[in-house]
């Protein structure tokens, strides 16, 4: 079953590495991109409510290891990667914790940062990639290369175009659900 | 009275044997608590307590940092080293049962933490009342819940939300959280050291010893399994480059225990050998140094006799001092000699001098005796007995035990090339007070303070590492706890009730901008009436399913999701409330233990008080009012007393009384000295003559320490009393009696020969690495030449002398 996933992969990367775009140059191309900001729409369903939640707000990158996530709808809050630490904000109120001590919380948060970054080795730390598309319409799937991990998120989907990131869909274990649409601002 | 010499020897080996059995029996101790006062105040009880076996105590604060720049303990690679190191040698540490808590930033205890207070949060969580479950309150709440899920924080709440939809657990962690040091790659790293300019980091460990603080055996076994898990440690990545520093008051009591040992010891063997190398130049045989050490061993054996049975316990220092006495004792068994020598009985003169003499040092002794600080007392009941034993002793038997025909090497050439010089002094005559005038013009204007103002000064623990605990201090966060308010309780649970009556007060002080902030006991283990209280605004489980229904009405949540909940809460209202024991093995015990002073029979609340933010200082006087505004309106469990303690002041005030008191003693001591040299000298011209010399020699090193940039301490002031006590004797020999007698040339040698035993007894002191020890040795060596020199030049002029 492993071998058989391992020699799935194997083809595939081969077959994209045929084409126009694989990892390496999507990596390139995110990491050419620089400090980011962009407004965001996520939208989580979970199995414990009845109704979608949906949060809006701004994203905000600073090379190399800041991500800021401010979300101004339904609630104020803000929450910042910054190297190892992480800080929650709300309701007046922070929080900081190491990312050593949540490991799998810093796999899913790191996810993210290390595609904005165009790390190859960080992501593959955690996950195994495989990219369809071309360079206008490209898709990065994220699958958990280890069991801790793989309790907590299923897969987690990249997409966008070209160095931009435009779409990140998480699947949890337990069926919940996140889709977040990022479109830069002018 | 003549005593055959047989029975002089008799006697003399019986009281020897005497003295020696009590000082064998005696409890010897090198701890710095001889520097606390006998009697202090509340609060420099609790002061002195908290040193002594408070928690505080029992913390050593470890670093490892990297000395390999090639390594690049900066560099990723460096932090990831550095960071196994600390986790090994944690985890060798934890498994050792010298250590009660080993602490390096990682989240060991984070499971059995979360678990309590997950168990615990009705009991513990202060956002607990009746109202947060009604209807009203539990709607706002699950909303707030909901809110939750939809930030990034969502991840950490989602698991536990059927249990806890109220965000009970959160709202606790909120309430305890404490700003820690910072955390790379998993442990504690000092924040200083930028690893893009190649400064080193250190990785920072916090052990708690299972001995308590005063148990130096057991802090010095502790200090020893730290660096041997050290070497354990780094084994794989290699020791060379790594380096292991220990800071703390375990430590630093340990490290000053084998520096005064070996110090007292080397200083001890140093003066001894010097002062026997210059009895063999004197006396050129060796029966004779040993007849001239009689009276010394005689005195030194009372000295630690005396204090052994006077104070239970003999300090290390106070045997420090022990040489000094040597160097004076001698000089009784040299005045003899070099008078017996000739051949001659005493003069009539000769022992009313040793006698005076030995009086005016017994005066500077008693003086130190009579303080209130330990240190102090011993060492001037050891002086006081050592000296008149050695007194008594050279007076009534050393001459018995003298054999007959008796003979030292001659003196008298040496003595004439003295008397000659000693002449020639006599025309600087004009020196000595000259010399006072300017030294006190020195003193007195010396711009910076002349006192060394703190506590500090006395502590035998070297500057570099004073400055390698405050780096680990602050590389750890660990808060500067200046202030505390200070709540005496029958028990635990009335010091917590007292603390929490409190809250309202320190919080109106805080709103008000007297205070910054405030911590509690309390807030860790509220008390089992406050935690009894909240359990009884818990709902049953029919109301509260009845109200969930109502609540989540409007919301996006259904009540029948949120049956765990209701578990929960039929399960914390059976609980009884948590207590000090059932917190064993957690951080939170930690916080606790940290903030409770159990002494036993009473149980002190510690409650730390921090600065308001744009100022460094709290008001003492608003806080001090509001306290007893606060006890004037309290009566029942929470009445009793509240203590408002700045630490800082108390440890300042602590050596003022200190200073006072030495200044005080000092001075009596002195008037003491004149007094009695009146009394026997009778002629005002005698008794200046006598005092001239000694105030010039005092003035003298004052304005050369002044002039060094040295900033005194207490002991250099000691140090004056034991030039007067000391000097005086040379002084008295030249004043040459009643009757203006020219001083004889054999007593020129006898006195070169006693200030160089003194001198030889006190000189070692200069070179040793403790304060205490190196300012009496710095003030009384030169002092002791110098009185000799100037009570030379103003010797009454000789007939013999005028051309």
């Amino acid at each position: 079953m492993k071998s058989l996933s391992a020699l799935f992969f194997l083809l595939l990367s081969a077959s994209v590495a045929h084409a126009d775009w694989d990892v390496d140059q999507l990596m390139r191309a995110l990491a050419a991109n620089g400090a980011k900001r962009a407004a965001f729409t996520e939208t989580r369903y979970l199995a414990l409510l009845d109704q979608p939640l949906v949060v809006s707000g701004e994203l905000v990158y600073v090379p190399p290891d800041r991500l800021e996530r401010h979300a101004t709808q339904p609630v104020e809050e803000s929450m910042v990667l910054d190297g190892e630490r992480l800080r929650l904000t709300r309701e007046g109120k922070s929080h900081e914790l190491g990312l050593r001590d949540y490991p799998e919380v810093a796999a899913l948060i790191g996810a993210i940062r290390a595609a904005l970054a165009g790390e190859r080795a960080a992501l593959e730390r955690d996950y195994a990639l495989s990219i369809s598309g071309d360079r206008a319409r490209w898709r990065l799937n994220l699958l958990p290369n280890n069991t801790a991990l793989a309790q907590i998120v299923l897969r987690i989907d990249l997409s966008g175009s070209e160095g931009h990131i435009e779409g990140v869909d998480v699947l949890q274990a337990d069926g919940d659900r996140s889709e977040m649409r990022i479109a830069p601002r002018q | 009275m003549k005593l055959s010499r047989p029975i002089a020897f008799t006697l003399w080996f019986a009281l020897i044997g005497a003295l020696a059995t009590v000082a064998l029996h005696a409890d010897y101790t090198a701890d710095m608590s001889v520097f606390l006062p006998r009697s202090p105040s509340a609060a420099q009880r609790l002061l002195v307590d908290q040193l002594k076996d408070g928690l505080v105590s029992r913390m050593i604060l470890v670093g490892i940092s990297d000395n390999d720049s090639d390594n690049g303990s900066g560099s990723d690679n460096g932090s990831v080293r550095l960071a196994d190191v600390s986790r090994r040698l944690a985890a060798i540490l934890r498994a050792d049962a010298r250590f009660d808590e080993i602490n390096n930033g990682e989240a060991t205890h984070l499971e059995v933490d979360r678990q309590l207070l997950f168990d615990y949060r009705y009991a513990l969580s202060p956002a607990v009342d009746a109202a947060r479950f009604s209807v009203d309150g539990l709607r706002t709440s699950l909303q707030a819940t909901i809110a939750l899920l939809a930030s990034p924080a969502g991840l950490f709440a989602k698991p536990l939300v059927t249990r806890d939809p109220t965000g009970e657990l959160l709202a606790l962690l909120a309430t305890l959280d404490h700003p820690g040091p910072r955390t790379v790659d998993g442990v504690w790293m000092s924040a200083g050291g930028d690893p893009a300019n190649g400064e080193a980091r250190t990785a920072l460990l916090l052990a708690l010893t299972a001995a308590r603080g005063g148990d130096l055996d057991g802090q010095e076994a502790a200090m020893a399994a730290i660096r041997a898990a050290f070497a354990t440690a780094c084994e794989t990545p290699g020791c060379a480059t790594l380096k292991l520093e220990m800071s703390g008051p375990g430590i630093f009591a340990v490290n000053s225990r084998a520096t005064i040992k070996s110090e007292v010891t080397r200083i001890a063997a140093i003066g001894t050998s010097l002062i026997v190398m210059l009895l063999l130049i004197v006396y050129r045989s060796a029966p004779v140094l040993l007849l001239g050490l009689v009276p010394v061993i005689t005195g030194s054996l009372a000295g630690i006799a005396a204090v052994g049975l006077g104070f239970g316990v003999v300090h290390g220092l106070t045997l420090g001092f022990g040489t000094t006495l040597l160097g004076e004792a001698v000089d009784y068994a040299i005045y003899l000699f070099v008078q017996r020598g000739r051949g001659t009985d005493a003069p009539t003169g000769f022992w009313s001098t040793i006698r005076l003499a030995m009086m005016t040092s017994a005066c500077g002794f008693l003086a130190l005796f009579a303080s209130n600080f330990p240190g102090l007392a011993q060492l001037g009941l050891y002086s006081l007995a050592g000296l008149i034993t050695a007194a008594l002793t050279t007076r009534y038997l050393l001459p018995a035990m003298l054999p007959p025909g008796f003979h030292i090497h001659d003196p008298v050439p040496l003595g004439l090339g003295l008397a000659r010089l000693a002449r020639l002094a006599t025309r600087l005559r004009w020196l000595p007070p000259a010399l006072a005038l300017i030294c006190l013009f020195i003193v007195v204007n010396r711009d910076e303070p002349m006192w060394q103002g703190e506590l500090l000064a006395l502590s035998p623990v070297p500057i570099a590492d004073q400055m390698l605990d405050q780096r680990l201090r602050r590389d750890l966060g660990a808060p500067d706890t200046r202030y505390l308010i200070v709540l005496p309780g029958a028990d635990i649970d009335a010091a917590l009730t007292r603390a929490e009556a409190l809250a309202p007060v320190l919080d109106r002080l805080q709103h008000e901008g007297r205070i910054g902030g405030w911590d509690s006991p309390a807030r860790y283990l509220p008390s089992l009436a406050t935690q009894r209280a909240r359990l009884a605004s818990l709902p049953s489980r029919a109301q509260l399913s009845q109200r969930l229904e109502t609540a989540t009405a409007d919301l996006p949540i259904a009540a029948a999701r949120l049956t765990p909940f209701l578990d929960e809460i039929e399960r914390a209202r059976a609980r009884p409330p948590l207590t000090r024991a059932a917190l064993a093995g957690t951080s939170i015990a930690l916080a606790v233990d940290a903030l409770l002073l159990d002494s036993g029979h009473e149980v002190h609340a510690l409650l730390p008080l921090t600065a308001p933010g744009d100022t460094q200082t709290i008001d003492g006087e608003a806080v001090r009012a509001a306290l007893a505004a606060w006890r004037a309106s309290t009566a029942g469990a929470q009445a009793g007393e509240a203590i408002f303690v700045d630490l800082k002041n108390e440890s300042d005030a602590l050596y003022g009384a200190y200073l006072g008191e030495v200044i005080r003693l000092t001075g009596a001591g002195i008037v003491a000295i004149i007094v009695l040299l009146s009394i026997f000298l009778r002629r005002p011209m005698r008794v200046v003559r006598v005092v001239l010399p000694l105030a010039t020699a005092i003035l003298t090193v004052l304005a050369a320490l002044s002039l060094a940039g040295m900033q005194l301490i207490l002991l250099h002031l000691v140090g004056m009393l034991l030039i007067v006590a000391v000097g005086s004797n040379y002084a008295l020999f030249f004043d040459g009696g009643e009757q203006g007698a020219a001083v004889a040339p054999h007593t020129y040698a006898s006195l070169l020969f006693a200030n160089l035993t003194t001198v030889a007894g006190y000189g070692p002191l200069i070179f040793s690495t403790v304060p205490v020890l190196q300012a009496i040795g710095i003030t009384v060596a030169p002092g002791a030449i110098l009185v000799l020199l100037f009570a030379t030049m103003l010797a009454r002029p000789q007939p013999a002398s005028k051309p």
